[in-house]
C-alpha cells in the first residue's frame, strides 16, 4: 500500500465529489417530480395512461443503468434528427445526459415507492380533506403527497444511497466525478487499489451523511406526529 | 437488421452466448450471495459482538460503495489476494491468474450477499417469537427449531425481497464488462463500437435484459404463491 | 527453436474446478490486448480478434515456440492488470514512453505510427497551414511555428482522446490548459462523439483514422495538421512486460529480431496499414 499516494490523491478526489453531489441532487429533484406524475398515472383510472406508466417502470427497472446511460448518450446521438432537434442542446452535454439517465432511472423506482405511499394514506384523512372543501389539487398538495412521502421516507433514503452509487457510472461518459477522477489518477500512477480505496471511502462518507440526514428528517416528521397525537 | 443475424456476419449468436454468460455469472453470484446472506444474518442475529461488528462492517461497505468500484477493487486485488493466500501454503507462487468469471461472480456475489443478509435478517425477525418458544417448550433442539420452524417461515417472508435482490444481481453483472468478461453488456458494447450502431445494439441488449428480468420475475411470483399456499387457510381459522 | 523454461513465472490458474497448479513447463504466455482498436486489434462479428497485432502475436508465439492465449482488457486498465497478473504481456498498440517505463518494461518497438488530429468537415481547423511532419523531440523553426499555430487555433476547444494514452497526454501537456480534454474508454466511443459533434477534435494514431475513413467514406472526418511523434508520443509501439520478467523480455526481443530480419514485420504492416511502419 502506498499511503502517501492515497493521502495525496484525497484532495483531487474530493474535488470530484462536488460533481457527484450535483449529479445526484439534480437527478433526485427531477426524478422525484417525474415519479409523482408516474405514480399518479399508474393509480389513475385511464387504462392507457396507467398501462404506459406501468411499461415505463417495467423498462427502467428491468434493464441495467449502465445500458440506459449508453443508450441515452451514445445511442441517441447516432441519429441526425436527434442532433438537429432542440433536445440536442441538453443531450449534447455529458453532464445533462447523465442527469437525465439517472433521473429517468430513479423516477421508475421512486414511482413504485410513491404508489405504495399514496395507497397507504388513510382514507379518513382524504375524507377529512374533502369535508373541509379542499379541491383535488390542494388535497394532493397538502394531504396526500406529504403523508405518502413521510411513509416512504426510510425506503427513499435507500434510493438516495443507490443514486449516489449509481452516479459513479457517469464516469463512463467522460464525466470527471469521483470515479472519473480516480481513473485519471490511476492512468498516471498505475495504482488502482490505493486510489479506488480512497474513492470508495469518500462514497461511504457521503452515504453516511445521507443516512444521518434521512434519519434526522424522519425524527422531525415523527416529532410532528407525536405532537399532533398529544394535542388530541 | 443483418447486424443482429446469427452466423458469421451478424452478432446474433454472439449476443445469445453472451446472454448465457450473463445468466451463468448472475446465478453463481446469487447462489454465493444466498449462502453469505444466511451466514451474515445468523452472525447479525446470534453472533458474539466481534462477529456482529464484522457482519455490520461488511453490509455497510458493500452496500455503501459503488458496485463499479467494488468490481474494480476485486479485479485489481484478486490476484494479489490469491497469491497471498497461496503463499501461506506454498513457498513462492509467482503470479496468480484469477479468471474474470470468478472475479465477477465473487464481487457481484458479495454485493448480492450484503443485500440478502438484510433480507434474511428482517425475515427471521418477522417469525413470531411465540413459535420459537413453543418449539423450545416442546423440547426441540436449537438446530431442529432452526430447521423446522425458523428457516421455512423466514424463507417465505424473505422471498419477495430475494426477488428484488435477484433483479439487482442480474443487472449488476453488466458492470463486470470492465473485467473483460464477455457477458451481455460487453458483447453489445463491442458490437456497438465495431458496427457504429450503438442504438441498435443497446436496444437489443435492453430487450434481452427485459426478457430475463420478466421471466425470472414471473418465476419468483410463482414461488411466492407456492410458499404462501395454506397461509390463507391458516388465517381463516 | 529455442525452448524456454518458465521458472520465475509459474502460472497458477485459479479455475472454477479449483486450484490447478501448473508445473514449470514450456513457455505459456497470456497476452492482453484491447480488441477494440482496428486495424491494430479489433473484434469481428464472430467474436474473433483480428488486426496487425493479432497476426503479430501468432507469428511471435510460433517463433518463440510458445503456447499463447489472448485475452481482452480495457486499455485504461492494461498496465495495472498486467501487474496484477491478469496476463503476462501487453500487445495493444501501446507506445513506449518513459512514464510507462517507470512501471513496466518494453520490448524493442515493432511498429511506429505517428498521431494525427481529426476533426469533422467544416471545422475551423480544416486547412490549417502546418509542416507535414512534426517531431516534438526535434523542433526546428518551422515545426515550432506550426505547433504554435496549432495551439492558437485550438484555444477554447474540447478535444478528445482515449484515456491513459499518449494522445491524452499530448492534449494535456502540449496543447495545454486552454483546451478541455475529454477521455474515452475506447476509440469507438471517441469516434462516436467526434461524429456527433460533441468534441471539436480528436487525437489518435494516423493508421486508426485512415482505417476509419476508408471503411466509412461518409464518416465526415477530416485529418488536419502534421503527423505527430516524439515527446509524449514515445518511441514507437512495443510489447509491455512486467519488469521482473527479464527472460520473457529477452524472448520477445529475440523473436522480434527474427521477424524483422525475415520480413514478417513489414509484411504484416503493409497488409494492415498499407505502409511499412515496422521499426
Amino acid at each position: 500500500m502506498k499511503f502517501t499516494l492515497m493521502w495525496e490523491s484525497l484532495p483531487t478526489l474530493l474535488s470530484g465529489a462536488v460533481l457527484t453531489v450535483q449529479l445526484v441532487a439534480l437527478a433526485l429533484v427531477i426524478g422525484f417530480g417525474l415519479a409523482v406524475v408516474i405514480a399518479l398515472a399508474r393509480l389513475g383510472s385511464n387504462p392507457l395512461i396507467s398501462g404506459a406508466a406501468r411499461f415505463y417502470i417495467f423498462v427502467f427497472r428491468g434493464t441495467p443503468l449502465l445500458l440506459q446511460i449508453f443508450l441515452i448518450y451514445y445511442g441517441l446521438a447516432q441519429f441526425e434528427w436527434v442532433r438537429e432537434s432542440i433536445f440536442w442542446l441538453v443531450l449534447k452535454e455529458a453532464y445533462w445526459a447523465a442527469i437525465i439517465a439517472l433521473a429517468l432511472n430513479t423516477a421508475a423506482y421512486t414511482a413504485e415507492l410513491m404508489r405504495g405511499g399514496i395507497s397507504g394514506v388513510p382514507k379518513g384523512q382524504v375524507e377529512a380533506a374533502l369535508a373541509c372543501g379542499m379541491g383535488r389539487i390542494t388535497r394532493y398538495r397538502r394531504i396526500i403527497l406529504p403523508t405518502a412521502f413521510r411513509q416512504i421516507l426510510p425506503a427513499y433514503g435507500n434510493e438516495i444511497i443507490l443514486m449516489v452509487k449509481a452516479s459513479s457510472l457517469a464516469s463512463t461518459i467522460t464525466l470527471m466525478e469521483i470515479t472519473g477522477i480516480a481513473e485519471r489518477i490511476i492512468a498516471r500512477t498505475f495504482s488502482p487499489l490505493e486510489v479506488f480505496a480512497v474513492a470508495g471511502a469518500i462514497y461511504l462518507a457521503i452515504n453516511f451523511a445521507v443516512t444521518l440526514g434521512v434519519e434526522g428528517l424522519e425524527r422531525r416528521y415523527n416529532k410532528g406526529l407525536r405532537l399532533a397525537s398529544a394535542a388530541r | 437488421m443483418d447486424l443482429l443475424a446469427f452466423g458469421d456476419t451478424g452478432w446474433g449468436d454472439e449476443l445469445g452466448r453472451a446472454m448465457l454468460m450473463t445468466l451463468a455469472v448472475a446465478l453463481t453470484a446469487m447462489a454465493l450471495g444466498l449462502v453469505i446472506g444466511a451466514l451474515g444474518a445468523t452472525a447479525k442475529l446470534a453472533g458474539a459482538w466481534p462477529v456482529r461488528l464484522a457482519a455490520r462492517l461488511y453490509t455497510t461497505i458493500f452496500r455503501g460503495i459503488p458496485e463499479l468500484l467494488i468490481i474494480y477493487l476485486f479485479f485489481f486485488g484478486s490476484s494479489g489476494g490469491a497469491k497471498w493466500v497461496l503463499e501461506l501454503f506454498f513457498d513462492s507462487v509467482g503470479y496468480v491468474e484469477v479468471d474474470a468469471f470468478i472475479i465477477g461472480a465473487l464481487a457481484v456475489g458479495l454485493i448480492s450477499g450484503s443485500y440478502s443478509t438484510e433480507i434474511f435478517r428482517g425475515a427471521a425477525i418477522a417469525v413470531p417469537r411465540g413459535q420459537v418458544e413453543a418449539g423450545m417448550a416442546a423440547g426441540m433442539s436449537r438446530g431442529l427449531i432452526l430447521r423446522r420452524i425458523l428457516a421455512p417461515q423466514a424463507l417465505r417472508f424473505a422471498l419477495p425481497g430475494l426477488g428484488n435482490v435477484w433483479q439487482l444481481t442480474l443487472k449488476d453483472t453488466s458492470l463486470i464488462m470492465v473485467t473483460g468478461l464477455v457477458e451481455l453488456m460487453r458483447q453489445s458494447y463491442v458490437a456497438a463500437g465495431s458496427s457504429r450502431e450503438p442504438f441498435l445494439f443497446y436496444i437489443a441488449a435492453a430487450a434481452i435484459y427485459l426478457g430475463l428480468t420478466s421471466v425470472s420475475g414471473a418465476g419468483f411470483r410463482r414461488a411466492e404463491r407456492w410458499a404462501g399456499r395454506g397461509t390463507q387457510q391458516g388465517a381463516g381459522q | 527453436m529455442k525452448r524456454l523454461i518458465l521458472g520465475a513465472v509459474a502460472l497458477v490458474a485459479f479455475s472454477a474446478a479449483g486450484l490447478a497448479q501448473a508445473q514449470a513447463q514450456d513457455l505459456e504466455i497470456t497476452i492482453g490486448t484491447e480488441g477494440a482498436f482496428p486495424p491494430w486489434n479489433g473484434t469481428n462479428p464472430n467474436g474473433e480478434l483480428f488486426g496487425a497485432e493479432i497476426d503479430l502475436i501468432a507469428a511471435l508465439c510460433a517463433e518463440m515456440n510458445a503456447t499463447c492465449e489472448t485475452v481482452t482488457n480495457d486499455f485504461d486498465s492494461m498496465i495495472p492488470a498486467l501487474q496484477a497478473g491478469r496476463f503476462d504481456a501487453i500487445m495493444a498498440a501501446m507506445s513506449i514512453t518513459d512514464e510507462r517505463r517507470q512501471s513496466i518494461s518494453f520490448s524493442n518497438g515493432y511498429f511506429g505510427d505517428p498521431a494525427r488530429i481529426a476533426v469533422l468537415d467544416g471545422s475551423p481547423l480544416v486547412g490549417i497551414e502546418t509542416v507535414e511532419k512534426l517531431n516534438l523531440d526535434n523542433l526546428d523553426g518551422a515545426s515550432q511555428a506550426s505547433l504554435d499555430a496549432l495551439k492558437a487555433a485550438t484555444v477554447g476547444m474540447t478535444i478528445g482522446a482515449q484515456g491513459s494514452t499518449t494522445h491524452s497526454n499530448f492534449i494535456e501537456q502540449i496543447l495545454g490548459g486552454d483546451v478541455t480534454l475529454k477521455t474515452y474508454g475506447t476509440q469507438d466511443d471517441l469516434n462516436l462523439d467526434l461524429q456527433a459533434g460533441r468534441i471539436d477534435a480528436a487525437v489518435a494514431e494516423n493508421s486508426v483514422w485512415s482505417d476509419l475513413i476508408d471503411s466509412d467514406p461518409s464518416s465526415g472526418i477530416a485529418l488536419i495538421g502534421p503527423t505527430l511523434d516524439g515527446g509524449p508520443f514515445g518511441e514507437g509501439i512495443g510489447v509491455g512486460l512486467r519488469q521482473a520478467d527479464t527472460d520473457l523480455l529477452a524472448a520477445f526481443n529475440a523473436a522480434l529480431a527474427v521477424l524483422k530480419a525475415n520480413g514478417t514485420l513489414s509484411r504484416i504492416s503493409i497488409e494492415w496499414f498499407g505502409v511499412d511502419a515496422s521499426l
